[in-house]
């Protein structure tokens, strides 16, 4: 599964795009151990695979948790720039920024 | 009347199938939905629909979730002990005290739509009370992708409610009455619901009618749930659940904003959009038990109907009952 | 020579007095439907507190969302330009200049001689402006001043998760329901602020001095929580931090007649 998870600040709206197939088997949950927000949550998908979410209590406050980054990364676009997307081993994790 | 009146209070709705006997079956399973604003039941007996019932959210999530479900059951005699498994879903689903699994409230519109539009469904745009998605799924109801926007108030079904009671205006009536109008303003400039309060005050002041304010915030709802949708590139066979799904004066501005029109339910149809969520979740629930069933089956256990399975071990007692009733 | 500087906000009006370059008189008026009227009042108020007649005033300059419906004012200088200029005024060397008012939230950025190099702004949610706060002191029935002061007691930090106004009231109430005390809700509900607003000033990048001005700098619970959610900047609350954007225009006001 694709999950976008999209936020609006006042430069435009973005999205984070988790390619959960990528996820399964993982073991190394890279996501949630380099996030300063603490954005991501391993979590079982409704089709029983541990797979990365952008945690419940972080869907309403992207804009602010992912602007300590995004000020700092300025258009990251899909390369490796960010903590996150960089600490996945396989690449699940795109910005759109 | 004494009371006051709560312009953004949908009524609530329940149904009850006529000719199926529920003693009958051989499986109770149900779906129940907690939303922000609303909470849904459906019951299935044998995976056909047996009873729905929509409420409003109070408070308590546990209290809402109980409260949706009697609402379907009390009028056919069924009760908590009846159930052979249920599958929690949205904003509270881990609140369910009855659910023996919870499911996200995405995977289940996507297998409500499936079930209420036809496999043909590929796009589904789910408008609830406290967020809006929109989700891309296979002809089987699975879930393929989907976004959902870090929102607030505006464009969900709960700034909708707002805007009713500062116009004062039934929930029920916006959308028929944002139509009557000579010609469509342009859509509000406010995006914040706070801040649309004194918006909507100033063009009543302003010499607006009711309706034409009322068409101006339907026409900027639909704006910014169109703008979602065209990220997401809609393809054909497109369908609407949750609540707003029942606000014309939204949907039918957003068909004309992306030139696509959704699949409707047919006109004598009981169903009802707001509880895509929930039967998704019951027919989540129907297939679990079974699986559970089989499991059980094979590995030489117990008869069908009994205790002893995954699903069913939560509440062993109340399924033999089921069954045997 | 006396001239004026009027902010004209979605809540209140504030206008500045200047003679001869200095601060003669302030006054703030609550904003009305009309806001030609509402300007009206808030000079007359301010001539009153000046001991002047009212005609005497010999140039206007208007800020503030209501600024373009002012006839009269010579001269109509953005929020960000009269916010720029009057932090310049009050705090030379400013470098960062924060206006949270009751319904929008400025960030700029100043060059060390008071220039205006960037700056963000936020007029389109109310969760990231002081009607946030008052919303919520009216769930909790406390009195803005006390909500404040109450955050400052607070022992525990609970995360809000809603990101809007209209659903934090809930959490709110929700909060209410669930016995917390009354300074731990405010406290949440001005880290909850702080963060938006802060996100909104890292776009522009904090440089020290930063100084905060608008309605929302009196609130010493929000200051602090803001203070923290930049990382533990010493936040400098302007004098008259409310006059902000009127002492600006009416320096502007003043330069432009001299």
């Amino acid at each position: 599964m694709i999950a976008n998870y999209g936020y609006e600040d006042g430069s435009g709206f973005y999205y984070i795009t988790v390619d959960t197939d990528i996820c399964i088997g993982c073991t190394e949950y890279g996501c949630t151990k380099v996030c300063p927000g603490n954005v991501f949550a391993v979590e079982m998908d409704d089709y029983d695979d541990f797979v990365c979410t952008v945690a419940e209590g972080a869907r309403k406050r992207l804009r602010e948790l992912c602007s300590v980054c995004k000020a700092q990364n300025g258009s990251g676009g899909t390369e490796r720039k960010l903590p996150c997307t960089a600490a996945c081993p396989g690449g699940a994790l795109r910005h759109s920024w | 009347m004494t009371e006051t009146q709560h312009f953004w209070r949908w009524s609530e709705k329940t149904y009850q199938a006529p000719d199926l006997d529920w003693r009958a079956a051989s499986s109770i399973t149900v779906g129940v939905d907690v939303g922000s604003v609303s909470s849904q039941a459906v019951i299935l007996a044998d995976g056909k629909l047996l009873a729905f019932n929509s409420t409003r959210t109070g408070s308590s999530s546990p209290d809402s979730a109980l409260r949706a479900f009697r609402g379907a059951a009390e009028p056919i005699g069924l009760t908590l002990d009846d159930i052979s498994y249920a599958v929690g879903t949205g904003y509270g689903r881990v609140n369910v005290p009855f659910a023996d699994r919870t499911i996200t409230e995405i995977a289940c519109h996507a297998r409500g739509a499936n079930h209420m539009g036809g496999p043909s469904i590929r796009t589904i745009l789910d408008m609830g009370g406290q967020d809006c998605k929109v989700i891309r799924i296979d002809e089987r109801g699975k879930v393929l992708n989907f976004i959902m926007n870090d929102k607030c108030a505006a464009g969900t079904g709960r700034g909708m409610e707002v805007i009713a009671d500062v116009l004062s205006v039934p929930i029920e009536d916006i959308g028929r009455r944002s139509f009557e109008i000579d010609e469509e303003p342009a859509a509000v400039s406010n995006v914040c619901t706070v801040f649309a309060k004194s918006e909507a005050t100033s063009l009543l002041r302003a010499g607006w009618s009711v309706n034409k304010v009322l068409a101006a915030y339907c026409a900027a709802m639909a704006q910014r749930v169109a703008g979602l949708i065209e990220r997401m590139q809609v393809e054909r066979e497109f369908f609407i659940t949750g609540g707003i799904g029942k606000n014309i004066g939204v949907t039918r501005r957003i068909e004309r904003l992306i030139g696509v029109e959704a699949i409707k339910l047919p006109a004598d149809s009981v169903l009802d959009p707001q509880i895509a969520g929930a039967l998704g979740a019951s027919l989540f629930a129907h297939s679990l038990y079974r699986k559970a069933q089989k499991e059980a089956a094979a590995a030489g256990g117990t008869a069908p109907g009994n205790g002893g399975t995954p699903g069913g071990a939560a509440e062993p007692a109340g399924e033999g009952a089921g069954v045997a009733g | 020579m006396i001239v004026a500087g009027i902010d004209v906000g979605a809540k209140n009006v504030h206008a500045v007095l200047i003679q001869d370059g200095v601060v003669l008189a302030k006054a703030a008026v609550v904003s009305g439907f009309d806001q030609e009227e509402s300007a009206e009042r808030g000079l007359q108020e301010a001539a009153r507190v000046a001991g002047i007649d009212r005609s005497a005033i010999q140039a206007i300059a208007a800020t503030g969302a209501g600024r373009k419906a002012l006839a009269i004012a010579g001269q109509q200088p953005t929020e960000v330009l009269a916010d720029g200029r009057g932090a310049a005024k009050l705090r030379p060397g400013a470098r960062t200049v924060i206006d949270v008012g009751a319904d929008e939230a400025r960030a700029i950025r100043l060059s060390p001689e008071g220039k205006v190099l960037d700056f963000a702004i936020n007029e389109k949610c109310a969760a990231g402006a002081g009607a946030f706060v008052e919303a919520m002191s009216r769930a909790l029935d406390m009195s803005l001043g006390d909500f404040a002061t109450s955050s400052l007691g607070s022992t525990q930090s609970i995360p809000m998760n809603a990101q809007c106004t209209v659903f934090a009231e809930s959490e709110v109430v929700s909060l209410i329901h669930a016995n917390t005390p009354a300074a731990d809700i405010a406290r949440a509900v001005h880290d909850a602020m702080a963060s938006r607003v802060s996100a909104m000033v890292r776009r522009i990048g904090v440089d020290d001095p930063v100084v905060l001005g608008g309605g929302a700098a009196l609130n010493v619970g929000f200051v602090k929580s803001l203070s923290e959610a930049l990382g533990g900047v010493n936040v400098e609350v302007l004098p008259d931090a409310e006059y902000l954007g009127a002492l600006g225009a009416a320096l502007i006001a003043w330069e432009s007649a001299s």
